[in-house]
């Protein structure tokens, strides 16, 4: 381990990425520049939320990493193997035992507490790109709360499919100011990102950093005839029975067979621990 | 908007008027020299002289569309040669008309719009304004189907008497008439003699060049000569 | 009938010694005029005359070097140039719109027709998807172009019918004053020719202001109360349009004049 200092990064890169992200957090919701690092994956792996993991972790945290929700995919497992071997920080999969969870397109079911500090990998910080390219252009536009732009993009949506077709990535309006992309999370997370944790947002090719401190208001953006609405599939999740959380769709053959499952794998394992089943599951004690 | 007979309505005092032709050596021209003309509300006043003795000159002038060298031309309370643009503007819109020989219309506009325009440009309500328009073109014989036409295809006659009827389209206090009965067989002919005397019947002071005589003769009070405005050199 | 008269109050436009240098060369300069309410002013002159240059100068593109441009403010003029972005911004989503001859300058090409025109009320603070579609369709039909076309975008359109949306995504806001920079350029005749009847209609309905450049002395003719003259980034001649046309006085539009090929 000696190769490496705490946590990958040198201290004045983090001190560097710890004045960003104060920065941010005194702003919420104003895109702060940072002068992003090098790191050892590919652009587009979360080296934005690395980064900013790498600059806020100590050694007594419990280190967690999601990926669409699951612990186990190939992203979350590598960068949490990542932090093992340069931070020899503890990893969890528990959510309310984290301390740090590095998350990418989900925020977990389970309410995060003070002390929680969620930390997103964010492919495109900009939530105006979609319409105006110019990046002069859009940071003079946020200078100015010149928002008009964001729901113009809306309106193009019910123009074209009958109601807000946005599913993720939905634009807020961060304590009354700034319009923020909350990175690709469903629209059905929009409403925890009023929070009692800290969420840290982190685009390493964009190298930009923006931030929600705890309890602060966040607003998805809307018509008067046409109000935000949280979405999800009509169904239970099929291992745990829960009916109120965000649902994969998992295709089991070639005959059209499907099943629904939590997307959050954490909040699923404790359901079923405590003796929830779904339709296709099977009773914890029995298997 | 009776106007009270007798009062002088267009006045043009000692005026002149000089062509410079840059492209041509800077050639000075001058045109026009100590004309002098007044025209009573009610009356109205014949601009006569051989071709070229600057009668279309003189009316131009008095309309703001050439510039005066040096004298006044009062129409109303304006001095057009001195007024600022918006005043002309002003006075174009609400007391001076003026019929030209050639119509100048946006193409594809309805005969009924570009007769309806002066109209509307002072706040009269669009049907209102049509239904205005609509008697100026039945009295003037265009055949209704070509109303919702655009002028401009119309022939040399025809197009002659839309001029007509949108110059006649609002009661201005005072007129500018320039061949108005040219090309016009006896029917409109009568028709236009008729609506010269009703506007000064109103109280219209107006100023023409008639090249018909008979014309003349029947709606004009008095001649004025424009030769004796001509300067000696180009004389 | 309503009083038109504009005599009395004040311009709603001064502009003051307005000057835009290029480094040694010339933008424009010394220029100064007034617009009246519901005046329509032409800026003619060849290409490299400094009118498109002032045109920016004065709606707020490009800074000038010297001189003001004060637009009235609840009967106060307020010089333009000098006040901050922020409100130079709002003046020109309010109160002012600018007509690009290029429509795809002036649009968003990637957005539908009513999304075009409602982008203006949204920046205002509209709120509500059915007035703002309301409104875009209602404005689409006074430009002539079909309610069924709302949910089309610009790239779907003819240049014309692009030059009508751009025009109508700038006046939906009601703007007092309309910059336009050659609105009627590459575009077919008889297109223009609609479009200038379209133009004179709004402008009198609206009681729009004006400063249209251009260097087709027809349009001009057809569409602007007055003209100002420009060669060399300077003005060489103002008055009224049919006056300058008809009786040129400068050297420069003598020649100008004389060069138009009478149709």
């Amino acid at each position: 381990m000696s190769e490496y200092n705490f946590a990958y990064l040198d201290e004045q890169t983090k001190r560097m990425i710890r004045r960003a992200l104060l920065k941010a957090l005194a702003i919420p919701g104003y895109q702060v520049p940072f002068a992003s690092r090098e790191m050892p994956m590919p652009y587009g792996w979360g080296t934005g939320g690395v980064q900013i993991s790498a600059a806020i972790l100590v050694p007594e945290d419990r280190f967690k990493v999601i990926d669409q929700g699951a612990d186990d995919t190939t992203n979350a497992v590598s960068i949490r193997r990542f932090f093992e071997k340069v931070a020899e920080v503890e990893t969890t999969e528990k959510t309310a035992e984290a301390t740090v969870i590095q998350t990418r397109h989900r925020i977990p079911e389970r309410d995060l507490t003070e002390g929680q500090v969620l930390v997103y990998q964010v492919p495109i910080p900009e939530p105006l790109r979609f319409l105006e390219p110019s990046e002069v252009e859009t940071r003079k536009m946020h200078a100015l709360e010149e928002y008009g732009l964001m729901h113009v993009k809306l309106y193009e949506d019910i123009a074209r499919h009958g109601e807000i077709a946005t599913s993720y990535a939905y634009p807020v309006k961060v304590e009354g100011r700034y319009v923020m992309d909350p990175s690709p999370i469903p629209k059905f997370d929009n409403p925890k990102l009023e929070m009692a944790g800290i969420q840290l947002f982190g685009a390493g090719r964009e190298q930009r950093i923006y931030a929600i401190p705890p309890h602060t208001q966040v607003v998805s953006l809307d018509f008067e005839d046409y109000p935000f609405q949280r979405m999800k599939a009509p169904q239970c999740c099929d291992l745990c029975g829960a009916g109120e959380s965000y649902l994969d769709e998992v295709i089991t053959d070639d005959a059209g067979g499907r099943m629904y499952v939590c997307s959050d794998t954490d909040f699923c394992r404790e359901r079923r621990e405590a003796g929830h089943v779904g339709a296709l599951g099977v009773a914890e004690d029995a298997a | 908007m009776k106007q009270e007979q007798g009062r002088t309505m267009i006045s043009v005092q000692d005026v002149s008027k000089t062509f410079t032709l840059h492209n041509q050596g800077a050639a000075v021209i001058p045109v026009m020299e100590g004309a002098s003309l007044q025209v009573a509300a009610g009356e109205c006043v014949a601009l006569v002289g051989a071709s070229g003795s600057g009668k279309s000159t003189l009316m131009r002038m008095i309309y703001g569309n050439y510039l005066s060298a040096s004298g006044r031309i009062m129409v109303g309370d304006v001095d057009v040669a001195s007024a600022e643009p918006r005043e002309i503007l002003r006075l174009r819109r609400e007391v001076l008309g003026y019929v030209s020989q050639f119509l100048r219309v946006v193409p594809r506009v309805p005969t009924l719009d570009v007769v309806a325009e002066p109209l509307l440009a002072v706040g009269v309500g669009p049907d209102e304004a049509r239904e205005r328009a609509a008697d100026l073109l039945g009295r003037l014989n265009i055949p209704e189907r070509l109303w919702g036409l655009s002028p401009t295809t119309f022939s040399g006659g025809e197009q002659q008497r839309v001029n007509i009827a949108r110059g006649f389209a609002r009661q201005y206090p005072a007129m500018l008439l320039d061949e108005p009965t040219a090309s016009l067989d006896a029917a409109n002919r009568e028709q236009v003699m008729q609506l010269i005397e009703e506007a000064k019947a109103r109280g219209a002071a107006i100023v023409g060049i008639f090249h018909d005589v008979e014309a003349r003769d029947r709606v004009c009070d008095r001649a004025v000569d424009v030769t004796g405005f001509t300067p000696a050199k180009v004389a | 009938m309503k009083d038109m008269s504009d005599i009395g109050t004040g311009p709603l436009l001064r502009v003051e010694g307005l000057a835009k240098f290029y480094g040694a060369r010339v933008g424009c300069e010394g220029v100064a005029f007034d617009l009246y309410p519901g005046e329509v002013m032409g800026i003619v002159g060849e290409s490299g005359s400094g009118k498109t240059t002032l045109l920016n100068c004065l709606a707020g593109h490009l800074a000038p070097d010297e001189g003001q441009v004060l637009f009235d403010r609840a009967g106060q003029l307020v010089d333009t140039v000098t006040m901050s972005e922020p409100e130079r911004r709002m003046l020109s989503r309010t109160d002012w719109a600018f007509v690009h001859q290029h429509a795809h300058e002036g649009l968003r090409m990637n957005v539908s027709a009513g999304g075009n025109v409602g982008e203006r009320l949204m920046g205002l603070g509209a709120r509500h998807y059915g007035t703002i579609r309301e409104q875009a369709v209602d404005w689409l039909g006074r430009v002539e172009i079909a309610e069924d076309r709302v949910d089309d975008r610009p790239t779907a359109f003819s240049g014309g019918m692009r030059q009508r949306l751009q025009i109508a995504r700038n006046l939906v806001t009601g703007p007092r004053l309309v910059f336009m920079d050659e609105p009627t350029g590459g575009l077919d005749v008889s297109v223009q020719a609609r479009l200038l009847d379209l133009l004179r209609g709004l402008v009198r309905e609206m009681g729009l202001s004006a400063i249209i450049v251009t260097h087709d002395l027809a349009v001009v003719r057809l569409l602007a109360d007055r003209l100002m003259v420009m060669k060399s980034g300077q003005v060489v001649e103002t008055g009224l349009t049919d006056q300058v046309l008809d009786d040129p006085q400068h050297e420069y539009t003598q020649l100008l004049v004389s060069s138009v090929l009478q149709v």
